[in-house]
C-alpha cells in the first residue's frame, strides 16, 4: 500500500514539476529577444520562478521514487514519451501576445492548483506550494494584465490575440485531464481535484477575457494526451536543446 | 549546574548569530542574511536557511558562504538545513535591513497599498516602471520629484 501510495505521489509530482520545467525552458527562450527589455527581464524571471518551483518538485519526485534519481535525472535524461507536463506549456512561444495568453492559462489554473496543494497532507509537498503561490499571484496578475492591455489595444494587437486565443483553447481540457493516481491523492487529500478546480478557472479566464474585450472562441475538439505522455512533436524539439549539453557530457561538473 | 548549561548554550547561539550577521547576501551585499530574515533558526548544532524565491539563484550561494563563514569561525559542527515552510516573505526584513537598504539606494518593501517611497528624496509622487527589475525580488520605478529611476524591494 506504501509503495503504492508512493508511485500515485511520484506520479503527480512528475505532472506538476513537467509543467513547471517545460513552461520556463519555453520562456527562456525569449531572453534577449522580448519586445523590450523590461519584457525581456520580465519573462526571464517568470522563467527563474518557475524553474524553481520544478526543481522542487522533481527533486522530491526523486526522494520519493527512491531509486537515485534527482531533478537533474529527472530534467535532463527523460525521453519525450515520459514527460508528463500539459500540452499547453509545450506549445511554441508565436508572438509576445500567445506567450503571455499562454501564460494567462497556466497561472489561472496553477494558481488554484497550488492553493489546493498547499493544504496537503504531505507536508513537503504542501510547504512547496506555499512559496509557488506567492510567486504564481505574480504571474497571474501580469499574464492577465497583459491580456487585458493586448486584446483592449490596437486592432493589430486584438487580431493577435484573437489568433492566440484559436489557437491555444485547444489546450485547456488537457490541463484539466485527471488519471486514476490523481484521484486516489485527491481521495487521500494529498492534492485538489483537477475537475473540482474547473469552475473557478473557467470564471477567472471569462472575466479577464470579457474585460479584454477578447470573444471566447468557438467550440474546437481538445487535443488531449500530456499526462499519459503523448506530446507534440514540440516537445522533442524543446528536449533536443535542453538536454543537449547534459547528454553529451553525462558526468560533467563546473 | 543546569543554568550554567543553558548560559553556555546561550552563549554558543549569540556567537552563531554574530558569525551569520556577518554573511551578505549576494544580490544585496549591504544586507546581512539575518537582516534579509532568511536564518529561521539557530540551535546549538544546526543552523537552518529559508530561501527567498523559489528559484532564486542566490541560495546555493548563501548556503556556502555561510558554510564557509560558519567553518573560519570554528564552528564545523554546526549542520545547514533548509526549510521551506513557513515560506519566507519581505515582512521578515528586519527594522536595521530596511535602513540599509534606503542608504544603498533601494526602496524597502511595504505593507500598504500606494506608492514606493523615493530611497533619494522620500518623496511618494513615484511610479513603477516595471514589475520586474535587476533581481527577481526587485521591481523598478521612477521618482517624479527629484527624476531619479530605482529599484524598490517588491512586498512579497
Ligand atoms: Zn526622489
Amino acid at each position: 500500500m506504501a509503495v503504492e501510495n508512493n508511485q500515485n505521489l511520484f506520479s503527480a509530482l512528475i505532472q506538476l514539476g513537467d509543467d513547471a520545467l517545460i513552461l520556463s525552458q519555453r520562456l527562456c527562450e525569449w531572453s534577449g529577444h522580448a519586445p523590450t527589455l523590461e519584457l525581456d527581464i520580465s519573462l526571464s524571471n517568470l522563467a527563474l520562478d518557475l524553474v524553481g518551483q520544478a526543481t522542487l518538485l522533481l527533486n522530491y519526485a526523486g526522494e520519493v521514487e527512491g531509486t537515485g534519481r534527482n531533478g537533474d535525472t529527472l530534467a535532463y535524461r527523460r525521453d519525450h514519451n515520459e514527460f508528463r507536463n500539459c500540452l499547453i506549456v509545450e506549445q511554441p512561444n508565436g508572438d509576445f501576445g500567445q506567450t503571455v495568453l499562454r501564460h494567462f492559462f497556466y497561472s489561472a489554473y496553477a494558481l488554484p492548483m497550488y492553493q489546493g496543494l498547499a493544504k496537503s497532507t504531505d507536508e513537503h509537498l504542501a510547504a512547496i506550494a506555499e512559496k509557488a503561490i506567492k510567486e504564481l499571484r505574480y504571474h497571474f496578475e501580469y499574464s492577465s494584465g497583459w491580456v487585458i492591455r493586448l486584446g483592449d489595444g490596437t486592432e493589430e494587437s486584438r487580431t493577435r490575440m484573437l489568433k492566440a486565443l484559436d489557437w491555444l483553447w485547444r489546450f485547456i481540457d488537457d490541463m484539466f485531464v485527471e488519471d486514476a493516481a490523481w484521484s486516489d491523492l485527491v481521495d487521500a487529500n494529498v492534492v485538489p481535484s483537477r475537475k473540482g478546480l474547473r469552475e473557478e478557472f473557467d470564471a477567472t479566464v471569462l472575466d479577464v477575457l470579457s474585460r479584454a474585450g477578447l470573444e471566447l472562441p468557438a467550440q474546437v475538439w481538445p487535443i488531449t494526451g500530456g499526462r499519459e505522455g503523448r506530446h507534440s512533436e514540440h516537445l522533442s524539439l524543446l528536449l533536443a536543446e535542453m538536454q543537449v549539453l547534459s547528454r553529451a557530457h553525462p558526468e560533467a561538473a563546473w | 549546574m543546569v543554568g550554567s548549561a543553558s548560559t553556555d548554550l546561550a552563549v554558543k547561539e549569540a556567537q552563531l548569530r554574530a558569525v551569520l550577521a556577518g554573511v551578505p547576501d549576494p544580490e544585496i551585499p549591504v544586507l546581512s542574511i539575518v537582516d534579509l530574515g532568511i536564518v529561521r533558526e539557530v540551535s546549538d548544532d544546526c543552523v537552518a536557511l529559508t530561501p527567498t524565491y523559489s528559484g532564486c539563484p542566490a541560495t546555493h550561494v548563501i548556503e556556502l558562504a555561510t558554510r564557509e563563514a560558519l567553518d573560519r569561525a570554528g564552528f564545523e559542527n554546526v549542520s545547514i538545513k533548509i526549510v521551506l515552510s513557513p515560506a519566507w516573505s519581505t515582512s521578515m526584513i528586519s527594522e536595521a535591513g530596511h535602513k540599509k537598504l534606503r542608504e544603498y539606494g533601494i526602496s524597502p518593501p511595504v505593507d500598504r497599498p500606494g506608492p514606493a517611497e523615493c530611497p533619494r528624496c522620500s518623496s511618494q509622487r513615484t511610479q513603477e516602471v516595471s514589475r520586474f527589475g535587476s533581481t527577481p525580488c526587485k521591481a523598478l520605478w521612477r521618482c517624479g520629484d527629484c527624476q531619479e529611476p530605482f529599484d524598490h524591494f517588491k512586498c512579497h
